[in-house]
């Protein structure tokens, strides 16, 4: 199974990715996960790589490669198109945040990005997961929210998942999370 | 238990478990989490160094005096640290030394992409090259044994790939080695040229003796399928090896540095075609030619960027990529800016005002030559904003110093900027310096270090005093300014340019993801109030975007810093809540 999440800088896309990776060892799988810090943290587009099954050699995932894309933010679920494989499954955050060159008006950001991907015969489950997450209480729960419909749609059992969470999220903030979860869990 | 690790937690874990005592680091992507790491075992001492030569030689005087030790740094540390580290190849250890040097092939967060396994050559160090996490903790055992054993240092190399990617790894316990007997011993440890020329020749037999190691050692891996392809490679490379040519043999080399020719002359001679899989410099390739072995590498793969198993099955099977779906139209790139709140921009926003030129430094800061801002002229490596704009006023004169000024972070003024300013005072230069004390090293994820007064681990110590220290070196217009406060900075800077002794404004307020910073709430623009005048879009804040109506404040990004409602003329923007 091979995941991709990807978003921008400051969003979460890593704690998302280590909750998958540990969902992926409870079910008693290889893992390997590739993960972005430094300067692209900074607001940039970031990937991660979340790869799991009998044996793994690359952490990386490629073009046509994805089974599934975990898309924290409407322009980067564009960018990234060419990395699902055909009949792939695209989750989308409907949230969207300015690139730099957009607001210095150096360039326009797209519009009706969801149906311009829906359009390639893309199978795109969309959510609004920052309402979600401000609706569990804490709008930076959006991540773990995102992971809840992630949740829904893999073969891995919920179970799994809430161990993962439980082992992943810092004590602090795991009430809002789980909460977020759940209402991404049970979304649509 | 097996636990899923980064390679560079791995890295710190065999340090553990190979019963380190001593880490000494300076931070630098993508090596930073290894010292991270160390730190959480009360076992080991750890700590940030100001830069990377004193943390090699800290972790040298460590393992010279008994205790196994090892240093971490990104590739360009790398070149901070050459001296002591060609020198400690004469010298050896008493007990092993680690040097953990990581490159960043692709460059996702440096200004250069040297391949470290140079150094190994010419300093003539062995280096070891793990592909995984679970490779990571190992390569460390084995670097300790092989260290005390060769009575050398070693170097472990890693890539971006392995120090940020997670895989599975078995833990074990430490093993709790005593710290060993200490003797001084003049011949071995002072490297004066009587010395020193006895030690070479020890050095080239140990290199010898090691290369003979490495024919049987299991860290080198002949993996034989089908005979009509053959690869060398090692580290990330061999994984990408495997996902594209999985019916060719493979000799996966755990030590890039020294080769074992007999084995590599045996693989070679027992396939048909024979390629060198390696990404950036033809290191093994030319080293294998060398040997008179005909292998394919450079001739077909590139010298730079990241290698993709697409790459390889394009390059070595003909089998180009599928053609995938993708966007109808450009996609507007996203390169990383200024986190909204950054203490940085004020000090951006008025260099860019009064267009000064800029000697720039690196730091979360180096995003200042970035769009909208554009106020940065040139980045050359750590430290080198103050000696650049000495050099600027050397050659260009008394009028260009007068619109030159330098810029650089705390980390970065402690890591090698003050030498530069010392050079300043004492070469009767003139330039104007601003160092932004943000309390913290930013751009690699928050490290303390000697101008923020905590450890590594978070405990209070002594604290550079950045004014007190300019003072010493002979510097009298020293000022400290609130960045934020864009009237009185700009103010000062005019100053201090125009000033005919060198100067420094310290640019303070902390990073805004640091909990003192204490930015609550959002502020909102007021459509009655603004003009639509843009000046707060020459801020370059992520958080402020313009629509057909005027510019308005994202409110889940904003996080309430207060600097926009200072460059606003008409009181337009408000704070909300
Ligand atoms: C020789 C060297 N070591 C390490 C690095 C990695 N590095 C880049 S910027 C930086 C520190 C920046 O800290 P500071 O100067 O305080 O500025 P800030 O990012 O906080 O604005 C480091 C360690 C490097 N580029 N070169």
């Amino acid at each position: 199974m091979n995941i991709m999440i990807v978003g921008v800088g400051g969003q979460g896309t890593l704690l998302a990715s280590r909750i998958l990776g540990a969902a992926a060892q409870n079910i008693g799988m290889d893992v390997k996960l590739s993960e972005v810090h430094g300067m692209s943290q900074r607001g940039g587009s970031v990937v991660t790589y979340v790869r799991y099954g009998e044996k793994i050699a690359s952490p990386i995932i490629e073009e046509g490669g994805a089974d599934l894309i975990l898309a924290f933010e409407q322009l980067e679920a564009y960018r990234y198109i060419s990395y699902l494989k055909e009949g792939g499954t695209y989750i989308v955050n409907t949230q969207k945040t300015d690139p730099m060159p957009v607001i210095c008006g150096t360039a326009k950001y797209p519009e009706e990005i969801l149906e311009k991907i829906a359009a390639k015969g893309i199978d795109v489950i969309a959510c609004d997961a920052l309402a979600l997450a401000k609706e569990a209480g804490n709008q930076k729960a959006t991540n773990v929210a995102l992971i809840g419909v992630l949740a829904k749609h893999s073969t891995i059992e919920k179970e799994d998942w809430m161990k993962a969470l439980n082992s992943t999220v810092p004590p602090k903030f795991l009430e809002a999370n789980l909460k977020a979860f759940e209402l991404g869990y049970n979304h649509e | 238990m097996k636990k899923l690790m980064l390679g560079n937690e791995a890295i710190a874990r065999g340090a553990y478990e190979a019963g380190v005592r001593v880490v000494s680091s300076y931070p630098g992507t993508p090596s930073t989490e290894i010292t991270e790491f160390a730190s959480k075992y009360d076992e080991m001492y750890s700590e940030w160094a100001p830069n990377e030569k004193v943390a090699v030689e800290t972790a040298s005087g460590a393992a010279i005096a008994g205790g196994r030790a090892v240093s971490a740094m990104k590739h360009v540390g790398l070149n901070v640290a050459a001296d002591p580290l060609f020198t400690m190849s004469y010298i050896g250890v008493n007990a092993g030394l680690v040097l953990c040097v990581a490159d960043d092939p692709g460059m996702h967060s440096s200004q250069n992409e040297q391949d470290s396994r140079n150094y190994a050559l010419a300093s003539k160090i062995p280096m070891m090259e793990p592909a995984d996490s679970s490779e990571c903790k190992d390569f460390m055992k084995k670097a300790f044994e092989l260290s005390e054993k060769y009575d050398t240092p070693i170097l472990m190399r890693l890539t971006t790939r392995v120090a940020h990617s997670q895989s599975l790894v078995e833990l074990e316990d430490r093993v709790e080695i005593p710290v060993k007997p200490y003797e001084k011993d003049i011949p071995k440890h002072v490297m004066v040229p009587a010395f020193a020329k006895q030690k070479h020749p020890k050095v080239e037999a140990r290199m010898q003796a090691l290369a003979e190691e490495a024919a049987t050692a299991d860290f080198n891996k002949v993996i034989m399928r089908g005979t009509d392809i053959g690869i060398i490679t090692a580290g990330i490379s061999y994984q990408y090896t495997e996902e594209a040519l999985p019916d060719a043999s493979i000799l996966k080399l755990g030590m890039v540095w020294p080769l074992p020719e007999k084995l590599i002359r045996d693989f070679a001679s027992k396939v048909k075609k024979c390629y060198v899989i390696e990404e950036l410099d033809p290191f093994l390739e030319k080293q294998i030619k060398a040997m008179g072995i005909e292998v394919i590498g450079k001739d077909i793969l590139p010298l730079e960027g990241e290698y993709t198993a697409a790459m390889l099955k394009d390059k070595i099977l003909g089998i180009a990529p599928k053609e995938m779906a993708s966007a109808d139209e450009p996609v507007p790139v996203r390169p990383p800016v200024m986190c909204p709140g950054c203490s940085h921009r004020g000090v951006f926003y008025v260099l860019s005002k009064l267009g000064l030129h800029v000697s720039g430094d690196i730091g979360c800061y180096s995003l200042g030559s970035a769009a909208p801002l554009f106020a940065m002229d040139s980045i050359i490596c750590m430290g080198a904003s103050i000696s650049a704009a000495h050099g600027m006023e050397k050659a260009a004169g008394r009028d260009f110093a007068k619109k030159t000024v330098a810029v650089l972070g705390d980390s970065t003024f402690i890591h090698s900027g003050i030498t530069g300013l010392i050079d300043v005072v004492y070469n009767k230069g003139t330039s104007t310096v601003i160092i932004l004390d943000n309390s913290i090293t930013g751009m690699t994820g928050h490290q303390q270090n000697p101008s923020t007064g905590f450890t590594i681990k978070g405990e209070p110590t002594r604290q550079v005093d950045l004014v007190k220290l300019a003072e010493a070196v002979g510097v009298d217009r020293v000022t400290v300014v609130d960045p934020f406060d864009v009237e009185k900075f700009e103010k000062v800077v005019k100053e201090e340019i125009a000033a005919d002794e060198p100067s420094v404004i310290i640019a303070q307020r902390p990073c805004a993801l640091l909990k003192k910073a204490g930015y609550t709430g959002t502020y909102r623009i007021n459509p009655e109030k603004c003009k639509n005048c843009k000046i707060c879009m020459k801020l370059g804040c992520p958080a402020i975007s313009i629509t057909e109506n005027g510019p308005v404040i994202n409110e889940t990004l904003c996080v309430g810093c207060g600097l926009c409602p200072n460059v606003c003329k008409f009181g337009a923007i408000e704070k909300v809540n």
